[in-house]
């Protein structure tokens, strides 16, 4: 299989912390890898880096990132400009603030139809029309002249993501894209992202904290801590036979189907910090030694 | 904004102007001075006096003196100026045009060099230049209209004579105009000399009046694009790949305009109040500045007459202001 999205070694720092910490991973072709962590694990900074939207005082200290056997990081603003919406997109984590309160949801969806397929308006829209019909809005053509605060969040979510598959991309990442919806709407929104994925043979990042989603939709997973991977692998073999005991405290901390729930067990809060202690040994390693 | 709101807003103008006519009334009688004493020639007798203030129905009771004056304001007659011997209506509508004519090119200028000054810091962030501006900005924030009406006069009056410092007009080009809006009908009938003359004279003066507020609107829209910037739907325009003046344009600055336009649209009604003093030192011919004759001479008439017309302006404003958000956030007009 061929890597779509290769990462190698990505250190970040925002200010004087260290954010990633050597972040190594691999996406290929049309597979879905989990990107799972805690909060504050440096999931999101990873798909920031990628599209260039760190915070301003964030600096890459190493690393490359490549997609498509290109350098990401080294290619200049407009050449990266071209590659983003096209061929990698974002579904985003809110969609009650993912989208212009005010503008159309036909314009905002033409836009990108526009700027990258160099479609007439007419044909934008028409085509906005179609990918709405996909992710299954009942009506489209009414919903295109609607604004953001006439849809429901699961509405506008569905509007992301047709928007995220809207130029074919090769690459989608999905900051966790459904953790600001309700458990009902969550199922649909993920089965979407499967359904959409299958027709438009994209690969995704899925980026969450819930275990039992990589369970259900990801072929590989990655393990992310203080920055730090700790498990890579088939999301098969990860589950089965976890390496790191990290890995093993969040499965024990994840409710299962088949399991009551009262045996979840909290990840022991000694493991979390001889992780984060490893971490600051690292930092202070690699200060002592510049690279 | 819905009809019943706009329906409601309307309904509260009548109360309002009541509220206001008789504010006005009570503290002009009660506060010492009045037109009688400004007119009467030296040596006028007593009864002379007494004469005079039944003549103009000073010598009845504060409330009879109300009530005839609503019952007249209600049929449109505002009286007869005491010391211009006119109707008041005719002297406020001959002067009214200059005013908002005036008001309307310091408005239209300041948002001109406001919108400017806010676009330019906002791409200049994070640099020295952008200290710069903002410290320059807040320089012209302090400096009130009046001050600045001093400064133009001295400097482009007086030191460096480039432009006319007093009236509205050359009368040399004085021409029969058919309306009292001097310039928007010397543009209509292409008499351009007669326009470039008018915007000469009023250029210092609308100069004043709008560098404070330019200046205020530079630092609203400025805070405001910062802010928008940082919204999700902005940053995510970034990760589809459009330039970043596309996204200033399309997503930033409509975001950031309703709330800019929200609170400096009420500061007009400021601008519009600093028209007395500047039309004054201008000895610009407007309603401001027929103000401070109409006080000066306790011109009792005249005086309820442009309070009432200044009311009305400043209810028209803060309506407009609110259809014009209404018209720029979809929240808005969908309730
Ligand atoms: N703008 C910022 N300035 C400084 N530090 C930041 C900033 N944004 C994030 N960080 C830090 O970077 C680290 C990684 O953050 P990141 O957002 O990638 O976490 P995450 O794994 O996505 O967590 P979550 O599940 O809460 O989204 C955190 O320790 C966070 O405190
Ligand atoms: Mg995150």
């Amino acid at each position: 299989m061929t890597a779509i999205l290769e990462i190698d070694n990505l250190h970040v720092a925002i200010g004087a912390a260290t954010v990633l910490r050597g972040v190594s991973l691999r996406v290929e072709a049309g597979e879905v890898r989990g990107l799972v962590g805690e909060s504050g694990a440096g999931k999101s900074m990873v798909g920031r880096t990628i599209f260039g939207l760190l915070p301003a005082k964030a600096r890459i200290t190493a690393g490359r990132v490549s997609f498509e056997g290109r350098d990401l990081l080294a290619m200049p603003d407009k050449a990266r400009r071209d590659l983003l919406g096209r061929r990698i997109a974002l579904i985003p984590q809110d969609p009650m603030t993912s989208l212009n309160p005010v503008r159309r949801i036909g314009t905002q969806m033409a836009a990108v139809l526009q700027l990258h397929l160099k479609l007439s308006k007419s044909a934008a829209h028409d085509r906005a029309a179609e990918l709405l019909a996909e992710v299954a809005i009942r009506d489209p053509v009414r919903v295109l002249n609607l604004y953001p605060h006439e849809l429901s969040g699961g509405m506008r979510q569905r509007v992301l993501i047709a928007m995220a598959f809207a130029c074919d991309p090769s690459l989608v990442i999905a900051d966790e894209p459904t953790t600001a919806l309700d458990v009902t709407v969550q199922r649909q929104v993920l089965q979407l992202v499967e359904r959409m994925r299958q027709r438009h043979g994209a690969a995704i990042l899925f980026v969450t904290h819930d275990l039992g989603v990589v369970a259900k939709i990801c072929r590989s997973m990655t393990v992310l801590h203080a920055g730090r991977v700790l498990e890579d692998g088939l999301t098969a073999d990860v589950l089965v036979k976890p390496h790191h005991a990290y890995t093993r405290a969040l499965l024990a901390a994840t409710p299962r189907a088949d399991r009551p729930a009262d045996a979840l067990k909290p990840v022991p809060p000694a493991l979390i910090e001889s992780l984060w202690a490893e971490a600051r040994r690292l930092d202070q390693l690699a200060a002592g030694r510049p690279a | 904004m819905r009809w019943s709101a706009i329906l409601k807003r309307l309904a509260l103008i009548p109360p309002t102007l009541l509220g206001v006519g008789a504010i006005v009334f009570v503290l002009l009688r009660v506060v010492p001075g009045d037109p009688i004493a400004m007119m009467i020639p030296p040596g006028a007798s007593p009864a002379d006096i007494t004469r005079l203030r039944a003549l103009y129905g000073l010598d009845q009771p504060l409330l009879s003196q109300f009530i005839t004056w609503l019952g007249q304001v209600a049929v449109g007659d505002f009286g007869r100026s005491i010391s211009l011997r006119q109707q008041v209506f005719e002297l406020v509508g001959a002067r009214l045009p200059a005013t908002l004519e005036l008001a309307a090119l310091s408005v239209s200028m300041a948002l001109l060099m406001g919108v400017a000054v806010a676009l330019v810091g906002s791409l200049l962030r994070g640099t020295r230049a952008e200290w710069l501006l903002d410290t320059a900005n807040g320089v012209f924030l302090a400096i009130p209209d009046f001050l600045w009406a001093l400064i133009l006069l001295l400097g482009f009056g007086v030191l460096l004579p480039l432009l006319p410092i007093s009236g509205r007009l050359d009368p040399q080009l004085a021409v029969a105009f058919r309306t009292h809006f001097y310039l928007i009908e010397s543009l209509l009938t292409l008499r351009l000399d007669v326009a470039a003359d008018l915007l000469r004279h009023m250029l210092l003066p609308s100069l004043a009046l709008a560098l404070p507020f330019a200046a205020l609107v530079a630092r609203l829209l400025k805070a405001q694009l910062a802010e928008a910037e940082d919204q999700d739907y902005a940053q995510i325009a970034r990760t589809r790949g459009f330039s970043r003046t596309t996204i200033l344009q399309r997503e930033v600055f409509p975001n950031a305009l309703i709330p800019t336009v929200a609170l400096s649209g009420v500061q007009v009604t400021l601008l519009l109040g600093g028209t007395v003093l500047v039309e004054r030192i201008f000895s610009y011919e407007g309603i401001g500045n027929m103000a401070i004759d109409a006080v000066i001479n306790r011109d009792f008439p005249l005086i309820q007459g442009l309070i009432l017309t200044f009311a009305v302006l400043f209810i028209a404003l803060n309506l407009a202001v609110d259809l014009l958000v209404a018209l720029l956030d979809p929240r808005l007009r969908h309730g």
